[in-house]
């Protein structure tokens, strides 16, 4: 094994979703993208929902990660999140519909928490797509 | 000596009541093995939350967070998992008795109810319960730990609650269970060092740093830790409830089962009196007859 790995762990409520050695490990957070490699400072930032990419030795796994946080240590990640997916277990047509119906929402401009919540929504189902995408 | 027919009458509502025991292990034995492997599999995250956000928690060092400090409020907000349904041996009074046998003052505890019997019990004894969600018990889900996590950490923010406690019964595996006291808010670290079993070793002594700031970071992450935390508790409790019932089950019908064997030979012994009785009888008159 290369020494430029580093140790992930993903896991969710119902399972341990990943865990290996990766080199790199791209997600999204409240602040934006980040891509951790090895020796980085230890940093706990909180998760939006978006398309994770796992760096293994010779491929790339994505996932969707919807809310959650992630701890980084210097030879460890673990990332501790609410919703976690494979592209394949994605139903694509349900997140279509789930965007669209959050656009909708959108743009009604009701009250304050349902925006708020309308747009979680949008999000999370944007970064469903994406995932799905090949 | 009980007559004949006394002794049949008890051995068969002893052995319907058997009957029913067995069906009742059988039924625990099902719902066991549904809840356990929910269990097994919700605990790694369970585990893992709770050791990152101590770990995090160390590397931190001193915080100036609500959630890190105990506020000016002495009252402590105890989250009780008990069952909705009783003859599971000692599991719902185990609860209880934990709670109960801490030494808190019971002005200052509030019971937030999750079970019925629990929530009788702890009010029979004079604690003040202030929410009950017995239902919850019955399936339990993550949006209903979030409920229940929002509206304690409201309280504990508004300063009505200065600390929260979960009593549920930890799964340790099939035929042990253990009550646990865990204490959630405020985060302590001594204490939370000496339960967990990881080495806390002094050579990372890095400072953690947060994305967004520490304080947003902590409001973020805190309700989130307590919301799954009492989730695995749920889960937990679930299969330990049906795993402390099969085992009253158990030996419930085994305690039939030698009732039963018991009475059998009372019976057989009185219906061999019986019949040499009635022979003794019999001879006697043909003796009588022929003299």
């Amino acid at each position: 094994m290369a020494d430029n790995t580093f140790k992930l762990k993903i896991i969710s409520p119902e399972r341990t979703f990943y865990e290996g050695e990766v080199i790199m490990f791209e997600c999204r957070t409240t602040e934006g993208e980040i891509g951790i490699l090895k020796n980085h400072i230890p940093l706990t930032a909180v998760l939006a929902p978006g398309v994770a990419r796992i760096h293994e030795t010779e491929s790339v796994e994505k996932a969707a990660l919807i809310s959650g946080f992630v701890e980084i240590l210097q030879d460890e990640v673990t990332v501790l999140a609410e919703i976690a997916e494979w592209p394949d277990e994605i139903d694509v047509k349900r997140a279509e519909e789930a965007r669209i119906r959050a656009e909708r929402r959108l743009m009604e401009k009701k009250s304050h928490t349902n925006l708020a919540r309308a747009s979680l929504a949008l999000q999370r189902s944007i970064a469903r797509i994406e995932a799905a995408k090949k | 000596m009980a007559s004949m027919r006394d002794i049949k009458r008890r051995r068969v509502s002893i052995q319907s009541t058997q009957q029913i025991t067995k069906a009742m292990k059988l039924v625990s034995t099902v719902k066991l093995q549904r809840a356990k492997a929910r269990a097994e599999k919700s605990q790694t995250y369970f585990q893992s939350m709770y050791q990152t956000v101590i770990s995090m928690m160390e590397k931190s060092g001193y915080m100036d967070h609500p959630y890190m400090k105990p506020n000016a409020s002495g009252k402590k907000a105890v989250i009780a998992i008990t069952s909705n349904r009783g003859l599971a041996g000692g599991y719902n009074s185990n609860i209880v008795k934990l709670v109960d046998g801490n030494g808190w003052n019971k002005e200052d505890v509030l019971i937030y109810a999750i079970g019925k019997k629990g929530r009788d019990a702890l009010k029979r004894k004079g604690y003040e319960v202030i929410s009950d969600e017995s239902e919850m018990i019955n399936e339990p889900l993550f949006s209903d730990a979030q409920i229940l996590c929002d509206k304690i950490l409201e309280a504990y923010s508004n300063g009505e609650i200065g600390e929260i406690y979960l009593a549920y019964t930890h799964f340790k595996n099939t035929v042990s269970h253990i009550p646990t006291l865990l204490k959630l808010l405020p985060v302590d670290l001594e204490e939370a060092a000496e339960k967990s079993d990881v080495e806390t070793e002094g050579s990372d002594k890095t400072l953690m740093n947060y994305e967004p700031e520490e304080t947003e970071a902590l409001n973020m992450i805190i309700p989130k830790y307590v919301t799954s935390l009492i989730y695995g508790a749920l889960v937990e409790a679930v299969a330990s409830e049906n795993g402390a019932r099969m085992q009253a089950m158990d030996s419930a019908t085994s305690n039939a089962e030698e009732m039963i064997d018991h009475l059998e030979l009372q019976y057989n012994r009185a219906r061999q009196g019986h019949i040499t009785q009635e022979l003794t009888e019999i001879i006697g008159g043909a003796e009588a007859l022929s003299n």
